[in-house]
């Protein structure tokens, strides 16, 4: 069995994690904070990955990185930079695709905690950011392992935006989900049973693990 | 001396309300503050931290404006550094006794001396779910000790406490109050539990 898909989607699941936790941490914060109509279109932009078929997705990602028009093509011009059919490409996807799956759970947590704890931290004299990284942030802990997992984990199995984006190269973008889809279009049904049980396995202990860290108290995503 | 007159409009139970109060407080007394439940008691002791917006009013504290609506001043309650026992006593579930008290502040002395005082110095390791209510209520009086406060606001502090440590309690309070010249309001549903202590008691009715 050739590994390298798996290799692929390992790495690109772990980039988009880390990135994910980067970018999803403080939007998540800012959006647990008060509502208003500009938070809650970009929610609902963030949700859209949610609901929307993978290949629509896929398909105006596509558009959008596209050299020969709008941000792509000055992509293209300015830096040099192609996204389309690179690895680059499918880990700006995967972040994109997987933001509601890192977002949504932080956010929940944050909004569920009591705002009695931020203020008591206010009027010791502490900021924002000390009342996020020592008060808020320790106490959705669950809830940040569960986000991690489940982000990882949707990377892991995606599909449809991928091979919009990304395509089918061996070693830049064919990554497991793509390489079992190849597999079974060849009728090599054993190639496709092996990435398929290998893809099974590692998302199956990482939701073990979690459940065991959070003690059987971490939520279910459908939650 | 605290200066306020402010006014807030109020969304509860029973339909929109008007929370109203123009009153001065002199330095280094003890003010009680009762009324009707939704009156507005704890958003009033949250609009003097900061913690709450205004409608529209005026405080300022020594002459200093914490709050001018008209003139957009808004002191944030970082700088206003009121110590605020919470009704819900708003400990942090992942501190233990000790790091709540090292969290406000780095003077070791201080700490030592309000573990004695709130009877906590054997639970200093204990997390705030590992405390009885009214250990935890302690505690809460304890952090909003910490930062020595010149303005210290209490919503209903001693209500988890018994009889004994209340009164034991109130006797060692009434003597970090003097010694930190510190002025305090405290909302309290049964103001006569303080008779003798307090130097005049404020009545919130809420219109």
């Amino acid at each position: 069995m050739d590994l390298s898909p798996i290799w692929l989607t390992l790495k690109l699941a772990t980039i988009t994690t880390a990135l994910l936790l980067l970018v999803g941490l403080p939007l998540a914060w800012w959006l647990s904070k008060s509502r208003s109509v500009i938070k809650i279109i970009i929610e609902a932009l963030i949700t859209m990955p949610l609901v929307l078929p993978p290949s629509v997705l896929g398909f105006y990602l596509l558009l959008a990185f596209s050299p020969q028009q709008g941000v792509g093509k000055w992509l293209q011009n300015t830096f040099d930079i192609q996204l389309v059919f690179s690895f680059k490409g499918l880990v700006l996807a995967s972040v994109i695709y997987s933001m509601p799956f890192m977002v949504g759970p932080i956010k929940s947590a944050l909004q569920q905690l009591p705002q009695s704890l931020a203020q008591a931290s206010y009027t010791l004299g502490k900021t924002q950011w000390q009342t996020f990284k020592s008060v808020l942030l320790p106490n959705i802990k669950p809830s940040l392992i569960t986000a991690l997992v489940l982000t990882f984990a949707h990377t892991l199995g995606e599909f449809g935006v991928v091979l919009m984006i990304g395509g089918n190269i061996p070693n830049v973008t064919r990554v497991a989900s793509i390489a079992v889809y190849d597999s079974v279009e060849r009728m090599d049904y054993a190639s496709a049973n092996n990435y398929s049980l290998v893809l099974f396995a590692i998302t199956f202990v990482m939701v073990i693990g979690v459940f065991v860290f959070n003690k059987y108290q971490a939520k279910s995503p459908l939650e | 001396m605290i200066a306020i007159n402010i006014e807030k409009k109020l969304k509860g139970y029973a339909g929109a309300g008007i929370l109203k109060v123009e009153h001065q407080f002199n330095a280094g007394s003890i003010t009680t503050i009762h009324g009707p439940s939704g009156a507005g008691k704890t958003t009033f002791l949250k609009i003097l931290a900061g913690l709450t917006n205004t409608d529209k009013g005026t405080i300022s504290v020594n002459n200093t404006t914490w709050l001018d609506t008209q003139q957009g001043i808004n002191l944030l309650p970082q700088a206003r550094r009121v110590g605020f026992v919470f009704q819900d006593y708003a400990l942090f579930p992942n501190m233990t006794v000790m790091q709540h008290l090292e969290y406000a502040t780095d003077d070791r002395k201080w700490i030592d001396r309000l573990l004695r005082l709130g009877k906590l110095e054997t639970l200093t390791t204990h997390k705030s779910d590992q405390l009885s209510g009214g250990q935890q209520q302690r505690l809460a009086i304890l952090r909003a000790l910490a930062i020595k406060p010149q303005i210290i606001l209490m919503d209903e502090p001693f209500a988890a406490l018994d009889k004994t440590i209340k009164l034991e309690m109130i006797n060692h309070l009434q003597a970090v109050f003097a010694e930190l010249n510190a002025t305090v309001l405290i909302v309290t549903h049964n103001p006569d539990e303080l008779v003798g202590i307090a130097d005049e008691d404020l009545y919130i009715a809420g219109i």
